[in-house]
C-alpha cells in the first residue's frame, strides 16, 4: 500500500471512495436490522425471497452494466458519489456533462475529474436538502406538487432535459450521433416492447452501438 | 414499542443515514475544491460550476419529492425519504416495493394504514438489497478499470477522445429514442390501449390514449432543443456569455412549461 506522500490525488479519491461506499453499504443494511430490534420483529423471509427473485436479477444485471458504462463518464469521485445517491441517468450524469461542457475541460483530465465531482456533489447535496424540505413541508406542499395542472410538466421532465442536452452534444459530434440516433428511433418507434420503462436498459445498448460505429468511422478515416 | 410507519424512531434512523450521505457529498465537494486550488484551477470556474449544478438540480429534485409523496401513502414518509435520498431512482422504488408486497401475497394499497413491522422490514430489505450493486461494485472495480482506460488512452489519444464522446452520445441517443416510444399511437390502434399494473394499488389498469398523445414528449423535446439553439445564438452572436451557465436549466424549464398546454391540446 502507498503511503500518504507517494499517494496521488486519484489514489486518495479511490481510497476515500472505498471507505465511504463500504461504510454506506453497512449503514444501509443496518437499517432493517435496527428497525427489527427496536420493534422486536423479523422479516417475512418467504416474502423477502419472492420479492428479491422478482426484483433483484434484473436490477443487479442493470447495475453491473451501469457501473461499467457510467464510470468513464462520471469520473472516480463522481462514480463513488453517484452510486450512493442514485438518480444517475436522469440527474447526476446530465449535471456532470453540463458542467464539463460549460467548463470546456477534457472529461478524462484531472480538471475534468474535479469539475465532474464538484457538480455531482453539489447536485447530491441540493437533492438531499430539497427532499428533506419536501418531507418537512409535506402537508402544505402535497396539494401544490400533485396539482393536476403541474403534472404534465413533471411527466415531461426527461424529454425537456434531453432535448436541450441532446442538441448541445449532438451538434458537436453529429457524425458519431447519426447511426445510434437512427437505430434508437427505429427501435423505440417500431418495437412495441420498448416502452418508457426500458430506457435504462437501452442506454448500454446505445453506448455499445455508438462505440462500434465510431470505431468503424475512425478506422475508415471519416472522423 | 408499537410500530407505525411514521414512528419517530424511523425518522431518527433515516436522518442518521441521510446525514452520512450528506457528509459524503460535502467531503468529496471539499476535497475537489481543495484540489482545484492546489492545481491552480480558476476559483471563478469552481464557483460557477457549483452555482450551475445547484440551479440545474432543483426541478429534478422536486420531481423526486413527488415520488416520495406518492410512496408515502402506503409506506409512510420515512422509508420513501430514505430510499429516494440513497441509491434510489424514480422508476425503481415503486416497482421494488410492489414486488416485495406481492411476495407477501398482498399489495401496497392493502398495506396502506395497517402495515406491520414484519411487512415493513420485508419491503425495506427487498428495496435495499435489490439496488445495492453499484455501491459495492464501484469500490471493487473503479480503480483498476480507470487505470486500464488510462493505459488505453496513452496508446491512442485520438481514439480515446472519440471513445469518450461515444459514451455520451450513446446515452443521449437512448433517451432521444425513448422520447419517440409512443409515436406509434398515431397509426397503431393497439398502441393506444395500454394495460398496466398500478404499483401502489396493485390494480390492473387499462388506459386508452389519444392518437396524438405520443407526440407530447416529442414536441417538448423539440421545444427545449430549439430553446437551446436560441441560447447558442445569444451566446455567440450577442456575446451574452452568462447565458451559457444557465442554458440547460432554463431550456429544461421552458420545455416543462410548454408540456402543460401541449398536453391539454394533444392528450
Amino acid at each position: 500500500m502507498k503511503d500518504k506522500k507517494t499517494m496521488t490525488y486519484m489514489d486518495s479519491v479511490h481510497r476515500d471512495g472505498r471507505i465511504w461506499n463500504i461504510s454506506m453499504m453497512i449503514l444501509l443494511l443496518l437499517f432493517p436490522v435496527v428497525v427489527g430490534l427496536c420493534f422486536k420483529a423479523g422479516p417475512d423471509w418467504a416474502g423477502v425471497g419472492l420479492g428479491l427473485l422478482a426484483t433483484a436479477p434484473m436490477y443487479w444485471a442493470v447495475g453491473v452494466v451501469e457501473v461499467i458504462t457510467f464510470i468513464p463518464m462520471l469520473g472516480a469521485g463522481g462514480s463513488y458519489l453517484s452510486f450512493v445517491t442514485g438518480n444517475i441517468s436522469n440527474l447526476k450524469l446530465p449535471c456532470a456533462i453540463n458542467a464539463l461542457e460549460n467548463a470546456k475541460v477534457d472529461s478524462k483530465s484531472e480538471e475534468g475529474e474535479i469539475i465532474s465531482t464538484i457538480a455531482i456533489a453539489v447536485s447530491s447535496i441540493v437533492t438531499t436538502v430539497i427532499i428533506a424540505l419536501g418531507v418537512l413541508l409535506i402537508v402544505p406542499l402535497q396539494p401544490i406538487l400533485e396539482a393536476p395542472v403541474l403534472k404534465p410538466a413533471f411527466d415531461q421532465m426527461l424529454p425537456a432535459l434531453f432535448g436541450a442536452l441532446g442538441v448541445a452534444l449532438i451538434s458537436k459530434n453529429w457524425k458519431l450521433a447519426i447511426a445510434p440516433v437512427v437505430l434508437m428511433l427505429a427501435l423505440f418507434v417500431f418495437v412495441p416492447a420498448l416502452d418508457s420503462g426500458m430506457v435504462g436498459i437501452m442506454v448500454p445498448v446505445g453506448v455499445l452501438f455508438t462505440i462500434l460505429t465510431s470505431r468503424i468511422l475512425y478506422k475508415k478515416g471519416l472522423i | 414499542m408499537e410500530f407505525n410507519v411514521n414512528h419517530p424512531i424511523l425518522f431518527v434512523l433515516v436522518g442518521i443515514i441521510i446525514a452520512a450521505v450528506l457528509g459524503q457529498s460535502v467531503y468529496f465537494l471539499l476535497k475537489s475544491v481543495k484540489r482545484a486550488k492546489t492545481i491552480n484551477m480558476s476559483s471563478a470556474l469552481v464557483k460557477k460550476t457549483i452555482i450551475t449544478a445547484a440551479i440545474f438540480t432543483i426541478a429534478p429534485a422536486i420531481a423526486i419529492v413527488i415520488t416520495v409523496i406518492s410512496l408515502s401513502q402506503s409506506l409512510g414518509i420515512a422509508l420513501p425519504w430514505l430510499r429516494l435520498s440513497v441509491v434510489g431512482s424514480l422508476s425503481y422504488e415503486a416497482i421494488a416495493a410492489a414486488n416485495a408486497a406481492s411476495g407477501m401475497g398482498t399489495t401496497l394499497a392493502e398495506l396502506a394504514g395497517n402495515i406491520n413491522a414484519s411487512q415493513y422490514l420485508t419491503i425495506s430489505i427487498v428495496m435495499t438489497v435489490s439496488i445495492m450493486v453499484g455501491i459495492w461494485l464501484v469500490p471493487v472495480i473503479a480503480k483498476k478499470y480507470q487505470s486500464g482506460l488510462m493505459t488505453f488512452e496513452n496508446k491512442d489519444k485520438k481514439w480515446s477522445d472519440i471513445l469518450q464522446n461515444s459514451l455520451f452520445i450513446g446515452m443521449i441517443s437512448a433517451f432521444v429514442g425513448f422520447v419517440f416510444c409512443d409515436v406509434s399511437r398515431l397509426w397503431s390502434e393497439s398502441a393506444r390501449v395500454v394495460e398496466s399494473t398500478n404499483n401502489i394499488t396493485g390494480e390492473e389498469v387499462v388506459t386508452v390514449y389519444s392518437a396524438t398523445s405520443g407526440l407530447i414528449p416529442v414536441l417538448v423535446m423539440v421545444t427545449s432543443a430549439l430553446a437551446m439553439c436560441l441560447c447558442g445564438l445569444l451566446i455567440n452572436k450577442l456575446k451574452w456569455k452568462w447565458v451559457n451557465d444557465y442554458a440547460l436549466p432554463i431550456c429544461m424549464i421552458i420545455g416543462m412549461a410548454v408540456a402543460i398546454p401541449v398536453t391539454a391540446w394533444l392528450a
